[in-house]
C-alpha cells in the first residue's frame, strides 16, 4: 500500500541471552502513516525486538537503518534522540509527580534561571491537546487520573519528544471498552499525521481494529509479514503458534454444566462481606468443583471482591463461612491453610518474586503454610516442581532459571503452580489470561476446567467476557462496588447479556457504555474522571 | 558445588561475587610480603605450642567482625539495616565486666558462662526492640536502628555506672586470647558459628523467606509469608551476635571502653556484605561472602598499621582498597571489560543479512 521508504528497517537482528537465542536473524520494517501490528506469542520474541528498537538491549548481531542512516543504540536515550518513543505495558510514569511534570520530565522547558515551569507546563498543555486532553489541569498530582488517563498522559509524553516512531507495548491490558474506543481514535489520529505506530496487543480484535500491517514472529524467528487484510484470524493464530487451530478450538466448546440442586453445600459462603470505599455489602455462596465468573468493568470491584475472599485485604462488615464454620481472614497467611488460594492480576507486584528461581516461586506458598522451621527436602521440591512445569508447559522448562527471566505467560503458568502446589479448594484466579498468547491462554484455560473436574472450586475474572462465558457455570455481575445480579450460565447467555444486565442497570450506566460512537473521546473520557474523582 | 574436579572449583570459584574480594586479601598480603619477606611466617611458641604469626592476629581481629557481619546480611536481605550492632557490642561488653566483677572469682566457669548468658539476653533483647520497631510499628529500618545506635552506648553508660569496667576471669579470657591445637579460639568459635548459622538458614527455609521478602515485600504476602515474625527473628538474631562480637572483642583486654568498643563496627559489617556481593537493596546473601568481607576488612586493617601508614591517611587508603574491590565487582564494569576483549567479529553481520534478505 505504500511503496515509500521503510521509516524503521531492521535487518538479521539476533540478540542472545545466556543460553538462549532471544531473537535469531529477525527482521522488522515499519513505513510512515502506518500502524503496524508485532504479533507472536509470549516468548516469540516481542518484547526483545522492542527492546532492540528502543536501545534496551545491545543486538548482537544485524542493523537497525532510522531514516536511512544505520543506527546502533547504546541505550534509551538514543533510540528517542533518533525519534523513537515508546508507551509500555506498565505505565511508567512518576505518581507523586504532576501531569505536566511527567508528561515534560527530562524535556523541561529552561530559561535564564533554570527551568520556567509556566512554559513548561503551557508545552505540557499543548502536547496535551493534541491528543484531546486539554482540559486537563497539568498541575495536578498524575496519581488523580485514571489508569486509562495515565494511558493517555504516556502517550502525550512520548510524542513530546517530536516522534517519528511511537511505540505501544500492550497499551489496552488495563483499559475498558469505551477507553480502548478513545486510545484508538488517538493512534488513528497520529497515524494520519504521518507518524509510524508500532502496535503489540493479545486482543485480536483490537489488532484487526486498529493494524495496517502485520510481523509475526515466533520462538524468536521471523515467520513472516502481512497486511491486515489480506489475513484472516485462523490464518494469523496458526501462523502464531505454528500449528493448527483446531486443536485449540475443541477446547471450551461446552465447559458450562447444567445448573447444579439448590440445596448443595456451599463450600463458601459470605454475608454482606464489605470494605469501605472498595466493595458495598455482598453475598456470594460458593459450591464444590463450579467456576463463578466475576463480571464487570475495571473498578467494578470484581478484584477488590476476590481480595476479600482472600485475606488480601480485610472485610470491615459481613462474615465468611468455610464449610459451614465462621472464619475471619486479615491476612492470605489465615487463608492458605484453609485452602484458598489467590492469583493477583497484579502480575509484577504481587506475583513473582523476580530474583528468585521457577522452583523457589513454585514452592513458596506451601513452603509458607509449612513455616520456615519445616523446610521441603530438595527431593519433594523437585518433585512438586516437575510435576508443574510439565503440566502447565512451561517454557524454558527449567526450574532454575530466575523467574523475571521467563516471558509473561510463562510467569503465569509459574504462579498458577505456585497456588496449584497448595491444593486448593477455592482458587480465585483473577486475570489469569491477562496479557498472554493464544496458545498458553488456551492451556491455562484448560486446567482451570480440569480442576473444576476434580473438586475445586474456582473463582475467574477476566475482562473478556467472552472468555467469562466460556468457562464458568455462574457468573456474578458487578458494578460501580456492587454486585448486581448472578446469571446461571446456559446457551443463551452470551457477553453481550452480561453487558446488557450492567448497562441495564442505572442510566448513567447505558450512556457510559453505548457511547462509543466516533469521537466520543473526550466525552468518555470526562466521564471516568468524574467517577474517579467522585470515589 | 563440586569441588572435587579441579578445573571446575576454579570456575565456580571465579564467579563466586566474593572473588575479587579473595583476590584483595591476597593482594595485601602480597603487599606486605613486599615490606617484610617473613611477614607471612608462622612460628610456634615453644612454650605453649601455639601458633604466631600476622596471619594468626588478622584471624582473631577478624571474628568480632564476622558475628556482626553475618547478622548485617541477614538483615539487609530482608531490605532493612541495623546500625545499632557496634553500640550493642558496647553493652554486650558492659554486662559482661561488670557481672565478672561483681562475682569477683577469677576462676569461675559459671561466672564465664553467666555473664555469656546474661549479656545475649539483653542483646537480645534489644534487637527485639529494633524488630517490633521495623516489623509492627513500621519505622524505616535505617531509623528504627539509628535510635539504639545513639542510645545503645548510653545504656552501657549507665550499666558500668560512666566507668570503663575492668575484671578479671580466666575462662572467659580464653575465648578471645586461649588456643586450641594453636589455633585462636575466638577463629574457631567465628568459624563454627558461621556454618551453624548458615546450616541453619540454608537447610530450614528461613534463607528462602528472607530473600522473597526482601526482594518483593507485597508478592511475599500474597503467598502466604507472615514477614513480621521474620523481621523480628532476623533483627534477634543480629542483636544476639552483635553480643558475641562484643563478648570476644572485650575478651582480649577484658575491660569494656564505653566509648571504643565496637565503635563504628556497624559500617565495617555494612562493607562486609556489600564486599561479599549483596544488594543494600536487600534480597540474595552470601554468608560466605560476609565472611571474606570481614577477613578482608581485618586484613585491611592491620595493612594499615603494618605500611605505617599516618593514621590521618588510614580511612583514604581504605577508602581506595572498598572502592576498587566495588568497581570490580560491578556487573556493568565487568561487562565494559568483556566487551572491550572480545570485539565481534565482522563476517557473521554480513552472512546472517542475506539469509533474511
Amino acid at each position: 500500500m505504500n511503496e515509500e521508504l521503510p521509516l524503521v528497517e531492521m535487518r538479521g537482528i539476533t540478540i542472545e541471552f545466556p543460553g538462549v537465542k532471544a531473537l535469531d536473524g529477525v527482521g522488522f520494517r515499519l513505513f510512515p502513516g502506518e500502524v503496524h501490528a508485532l504479533m507472536g506469542e509470549n516468548g516469540a520474541g516481542k518484547s526483545t525486538l522492542i527492546k532492540a528498537l528502543t536501545g534496551v538491549y545491545r543486538i548482537d548481531s544485524g542493523s537497525i537503518v532510522v531514516t536511512g542512516q544505520e543506527r546502533s543504540f547504546a541505550g534509551a536515550g538514543d533510540a528517542q534522540d533518533a525519534g523513537i518513543s515508546t508507551v509500555y505495558q506498565e505505565v511508567n510514569l512518576a505518581p507523586n509527580l504532576s501531569i505536566g511534570e511527567n508528561v515534560m520530565l527530562g524535556h523541561e522547558v529552561r530559561g535564564a534561571f533554570g527551568i520556567n515551569w509556566a512554559a513548561t507546563h503551557r508545552a505540557a498543555t499543548q502536547a496535551l491537546t493534541r491528543l484531546g486532553l486539554g482540559h486537563l489541569d497539568t498541575r495536578k498530582p498524575l496519581s488523580t487520573l485514571s489508569i486509562a488517563l495515565q494511558q493517555l498522559v504516556a502517550i502525550s509524553r512520548a510524542m513530546a519528544i517530536k516522534a517519528k516512531v511511537l511505540i505501544l507495548d500492550e497499551p489496552t491490558s488495563s483499559l475498558d471498552a469505551a477507553e480502548v474506543d478513545g486510545l484508538f481514535t488517538v493512534i488513528r489520529s497520529l497515524r494520519d499525521e504521518g507518524i509510524a505506530i508500532l502496535f503489540v496487543s493479545h486482543f485480536l480484535d483490537q489488532v484487526y481494529a486498529i493494524s495496517d500491517r502485520l510481523t509475526v514472529l515466533r520462538n524468536g524467528q521471523y515467520v513472516g509479514e502481512y497486511l491486515t487484510r489480506d489475513l484472516d484470524r485462523h490464518a494469523l493464530i496458526s501462523k502464531m503458534i505454528g500449528k493448527d487451530l483446531d486443536a485449540l478450538k475443541s477446547l471450551g466448546g461446552n465447559r458450562r454444566r447444567a445448573p447444579r440442586a439448590a440445596d448443595e453445600k456451599p463450600l463458601l459462603s459470605a454475608s454482606g462481606i464489605a470494605r469501605r470505599g472498595a466493595v458495598e455489602a455482598t453475598d456470594l455462596d460458593i459450591r464444590p468443583g463450579e467456576i463463578v465468573g466475576f463480571a464487570g468493568l475495571l473498578g467494578s470491584g470484581r478484584t477488590e471482591l476476590a481480595r476479600l475472599l482472600y485475606g488480601a485485604d480485610r472485610a470491615d462488615e459481613g462474615a465468611i463461612e468455610l464449610h459451614g464454620r465462621r472464619v475471619d481472614l486479615r491476612s492470605p497467611a489465615d487463608a492458605l491453610p484453609r485452602r484458598i488460594a489467590f492469583s493477583t492480576e497484579n502480575r509484577r507486584d504481587e506475583g513473582i518474586i523476580g530474583d528468585l528461581t521457577v522452583r523457589e516461586n513454585i514452592i513458596l506458598a506451601v513452603q509458607a503454610e509449612r513455616g520456615w522451621a519445616k523446610p521441603m527436602s530438595r527431593k519433594e521440591q523437585d518433585a512438586i516442581v516437575e510435576n508443574y512445569i510439565a503440566q502447565l508447559n512451561v517454557r524454558p522448562a527449567d526450574p532454575e532459571r530466575m523467574i523475571k527471566n521467563l516471558s509473561g505467560g510463562n510467569q503465569q503458568k509459574v504462579l498458577l503452580g505456585r497456588w496449584l502446589a497448595t491444593k486448593p479448594e477455592l482458587l480465585i484466579l483473577d486475570e489469569p489470561t491477562r496479557g498472554i498468547d493464544v496458545g498458553a491462554k488456551a492451556e491455562i484455560q484448560e486446567a482451570v476446567a480440569e480442576l473444576a473436574e476434580e473438586g475445586v472450586a474456582v473463582v475467574f475474572i477476566s475482562s473478556e467476557l467472552e472468555e467469562v462465558v466460556r468457562l464458568t457455570e455462574r457468573i456474578v455481575v458487578l458494578k460501580d462496588h456492587r454486585k448486581i445480579g448472578e446469571l446461571q450460565n446456559g446457551p443463551d447467555v452470551t457477553a453481550q447479556a452480561i453487558v446488557d444486565v450492567i448497562a441495564a442497570h442505572g442510566v448513567e450506566a447505558a450512556a457510559e457504555t453505548l457511547d462509543d460512537a466516533d469521537g466520543a473521546l473526550p466525552d468518555s473520557i470526562a466521564l471516568t474522571t468524574d467517577k474517579e474523582a467522585a470515589r | 558445588m563440586t569441588a572435587a574436579a579441579g578445573t571446575s572449583f576454579w570456575r565456580d570459584l571465579i564467579h563466586k561475587p566474593f572473588f575479587w574480594g579473595i583476590v584483595a586479601i591476597v593482594a595485601l598480603l602480597a603487599l606486605n610480603v613486599l615490606k617484610d619477606p617473613t611477614y607471612l611466617a608462622l612460628t610456634i611458641n615453644p612454650n605453649n605450642g601455639n601458633l604466631v604469626g600476622n596471619l594468626i592476629d588478622i584471624l582473631r581481629q577478624a571474628a568480632p567482625v564476622m558475628m556482626i557481619a553475618i547478622g548485617m546480611s541477614l538483615v539487609i536481605a530482608t531490605g532493612g539495616i541495623d546500625l545499632s550492632v557496634g553500640s550493642l557490642m558496647a553493652v554486650s561488653g558492659a554486662v559482661a565486666m561488670e557481672f565478672l566483677s561483681a562475682a569477683g572469682d577469677s576462676g569461675s566457669v559459671g561466672a564465664a558462662l553467666g555473664a555469656i548468658g546474661l549479656a545475649l539476653v539483653i542483646t537480645g533483647i534489644l534487637g527485639a526492640v529494633n524488630g517490633i520497631l521495623v516489623a509492627y510499628v513500621g519505622l524505616q529500618p535505617f531509623i528504627a536502628t539509628l535510635v539504639l545506635m545513639l542510645a545503645g552506648r548510653g545504656i552501657a553508660k549507665v550499666i558500668t555506672g560512666g566507668q570503663n569496667t575492668t575484671a578479671s576471669n580466666d575462662p572467659f579470657r580464653w575465648i578471645a586470647n586461649g588456643f586450641v591445637i594453636g589455633i585462636p579460639v575466638v577463629f574457631i568459635l567465628a568459624v563454627l558459628l558461621v556454618l551453624i548459622v548458615g546450616w541453619v538458614v540454608r537447610k530450614s527455609a528461613l534463607g528462602l523467606m528472607i530473600e522473597a521478602i526482601g526482594i518483593n515485600p507485597r508478592a511475599s504476602r500474597m503467598a502466604g509469608i507472615k514477614p513480621k515474625g521474620l523481621l523480628l527473628t532476623t533483627y534477634i538474631l543480629s542483636g544476639i551476635l552483635a553480643g558475641i562480637a562484643g563478648i570476644m572483642s572485650v575478651g582480649t583486654v577484658m575491660t569494656v571502653d564505653i566509648s571504643r568498643t565496637g565503635y563504628q563496627l556497624e559500617l565495617d559489617a555494612i562493607l562486609a556484605v556489600v564486599i561479599g556481593g549483596a544488594s543494600l537493596a536487600g534480597g540474595k546473601f552470601s554468608l560466605s561472602g560476609a565472611f571474606v568481607g570481614a577477613l578482608l576488612i581485618a586484613t585491611l586493617d592491620k595493612t594499615v598499621l603494618y605500611l605505617g601508614i599516618s593514621s590521618s591517611a588510614t580511612p583514604a587508603f581504605k577508602a581506595i582498597v572498598i572502592v576498587a574491590l566495588c568497581l570490580l565487582q560491578s556487573e556493568r564494569v565487568r561487562s565494559w571489560f568483556r566487551r572491550r576483549r572480545q570485539a565481534p567479529p565482522v563476517e557473521q553481520l554480513t552472512a546472517k543479512e542475506e539469509v533474511t534478505a
